[in-house]
């Protein structure tokens, strides 16, 4: 029996007209680990972080965040309301808003319209921003507009609206994508940091990022596991070999 | 004027000045109540203290020429709370108002009485020529001011938030909200037009009398009425000014450019569009009601599709998102337009095409977006 994991998921099928996108895939997520999740294309990543927050209804299957919360059962405001952050592939902030106000918008707390009319920052939420402008490295930018960031910082900053409802679990969807080297190195110490903290779940297609800061990799294709453990271990199996390199 | 209460630093004014809030007043918005306060205290002077001999006199119909534009203004005002913050491009905002125009167009017949041309007590004129026998039901209470003011509002804020609702909801965006809006005040229009609905039918509401007590046809009461105008347009500025710069207005922008993601981040994107959208249906709703006893009439063509649009363009001159901007562009647009009409009746709607056209190509910001452009070149 497993136990003390921070997700489970077990036997998870999704198909779709007849195509298994996801065919009983089980994995499980240990608390503060960096997880890489690689794999061909169509080889059920997406899928599987659409059925963690709730876009996707699994045909049959488990998943569990923790022991007690059942992700198959919720909404997903209350998957994210639970502690569930996903970043999605293209980064979307608010272009009109500045950095600083990105994350004011993403701070954990009220969302009503006559509430936020009268909201104002507190000394306590000041803090917590400045704290994750800090990690994401973007404290000079606070004032810039977010539609004159970088690609590279808008991905930084979209973490950092993650962070800002300091989620348990942050499921992270190819951050690396059109980044330059700089931008990748810096990349891949914010998101080694962050793990410890929370649980961090990667999905990228560059092995020399995946490479740099995975612990333990995870292997899809077709829906399915079909290799785990450390880079080098993943690299010599040959299953992956042939998936990959079609030896 | 939540300058004082944020604390300092946490926004940089350069970069707030050129989205369109700022956290305290920048120069466009000051010079802005100033000219309104100099309107305030100007005109009163100036049809009646200045001798109506003299070149600097203001008359009658400066005055109501004045109070029309001042209520367009707060009609374009409404339009870009929503429009320039929110992205909700409304065509039908005529419609909210005309229904405040409506309303205190009911408590203005009412007030005639025996002054009609039938002499009748209770009803108006146009019922005692349809035959009615009796009031209609929501007619009662309308000799009231207080009563006919509430509604005013409640029925302007009561359509925008039955029409906003199943809008917003079924989540209608884009060109396709544009065309529903058009519908619900052309549909608006034909049925004022029907004489059984007893609001008038085509002729709609005319010949009033007096406000308050006061004669309709006196200079006096009409400055009164400016002022009282200019008051409420700076008014609902300020309310819409503080709407935008509070952590709300943050979030209706961040609707505007990234509506998924605000829903994603747990904001209830519809609820907030909602409440948006009928806090300027209100405003529209007020300004009809100003409108009415200024212009001395109301009639079913106010509802026109037409005139929604039009509105849209005063925006779109003035400076989309500025507040401000959209009735300074009122304002200018209307001034034209009378001075159009008057001089070459028949090249206006050219004249305005033209304009839209110039302005969306060269102007995209406006005249507010030019003039805030040169200002940093200096």
């Amino acid at each position: 029996m497993v136990r003390n994991k921070r997700l489970y998921i077990e036997d998870l099928t999704v198909s779709f007209d007849g195509f298994k996108a996801l065919n009983k895939l089980t994995l499980y997520v240990e608390p503060g680990e960096l997880l890489c999740i690689i794999g061909p294309n169509g080889a059920g990543k997406t899928t599987m972080m659409d059925v963690i927050t709730g876009k996707t209804r699994p045909q049959s299957g488990t998943a569990w965040f923790g022991e007690g919360v059942n992700l198959l059962e919720m909404r997903e405001a209350e998957i994210v309301a639970a502690g569930i952050g996903r970043k999605f592939q293209k980064p979307t902030v608010f272009e009109q808003l500045t950095v600083f106000e990105n994350l004011e918008l993403a701070l954990a707390g009220t969302r009503s319209f006559w509430k936020t009319l009268r909201a104002r920052i507190s000394p306590a939420e000041r803090k917590r921003i400045d704290e994750v402008l800090e990690i994401i490295g973007l404290t000079d930018q606070r004032f810039s507009l977010g539609r004159i960031l970088a690609h590279g910082q808008k991905q930084w900053l979209e973490i950092g609206m993650l962070l800002m409802q300091n989620p348990e679990l942050l499921l992270v969807d190819e951050p690396v994508a059109g980044m330059t080297p700089h931008e990748i190195e810096r990349t891949a110490q914010l998101l080694t940091s962050l793990a410890g903290e929370h649980s961090v779940v990667v999905v990228e297609h560059d092995m020399a990022f995946v490479r740099s800061i995975a612990k333990r990799v995870t292997v899809l294709h077709e829906g399915s596991v079909i290799a785990e453990g450390d880079m080098d271990k993943v690299q010599k199996d040959p299953k992956v070999k042939e998936v990959y390199l079609g030896e | 004027m939540s300058g004082e209460k944020q604390e300092p630093g946490l926004w940089k004014r350069t970069t707030l000045v050129a989205r369109g809030t700022t956290g305290q007043f920048d120069q466009g918005a000051r010079w802005f109540l100033i000219v309104l306060a100099t309107v305030a205290i100007a005109v009163p002077i100036l049809n009646q203290a200045v001798p109506a001999s003299s070149p600097l006199h203001l008359s009658a119909f400066g005055i109501t020429l004045l109070g029309k534009y001042m209520c367009y203004g707060m009609l374009a005002l409404a339009v870009d709370l929503i429009w320039g913050y929110c992205g909700i491009l409304s065509l039908g905002h005529a419609a909210f108002f005309s229904l405040g125009g409506y309303a205190m167009g009911m408590y203005l017949m009412r007030q005639i009485g025996r002054r009609g041309v039938y002499g009748d007590p209770i009803l108006p004129d146009f019922m005692v020529f349809l035959n009615y026998k009796a009031l209609p039901w929501f007619w009662h209470g309308f000799n009231h001011f207080a009563l006919a003011a509430v509604m005013v509002v409640v029925a302007s804020a009561l359509l925008a938030w039955v029409f906003g609702w199943f809008a917003f909801r079924s989540r209608v965006t884009g060109v396709y909200f544009s065309i529903i809006t058009q519908a619900l005040t052309y549909a608006l229009m034909l049925a004022f037009f029907r004489n059984d609905m007893g609001f008038g039918g085509n002729n709609g509401f005319t010949d009033f009398k007096d406000i308050l007590g006061f004669d309709l046809h006196s200079d006096l009461t009409h400055v009164v009425l400016l002022v009282a105008t200019t008051i409420a347009l700076a008014a609902s500025y300020l309310a819409c000014r503080a709407i935008v710069e509070s952590r709300a207005g943050r979030v209706v922008l961040a609707i505007r450019d990234a509506e998924s993601r605000a829903r994603f981040l747990g904001y209830p994107v519809e609820t907030f569009k909602l409440w948006l959208f009928v806090f300027s249906g209100i405003i529209a709703g007020i300004a009809g009601a100003l409108y009415v006893p200024q212009i001395g009439i109301i009639n079913p063509s106010e509802f026109a599709p037409i005139n929604s649009i039009e509105v849209v363009i005063w925006v779109a001159v003035g400076g989309r998102g500025t507040l401000y901007g959209a009735i300074v562009g009122a304002i200018l647009v209307n001034y034209a337009k009378t001075y159009f009409t008057g001089a070459f009746p028949e090249i206006w709607l050219y004249a305005l095409g033209a304009l839209f056209v110039l302005v969306t190509l060269f102007l995209p910001r406006g005249i507010i977006g030019l003039v805030q452009s040169r200002g940093r070149e200096k």
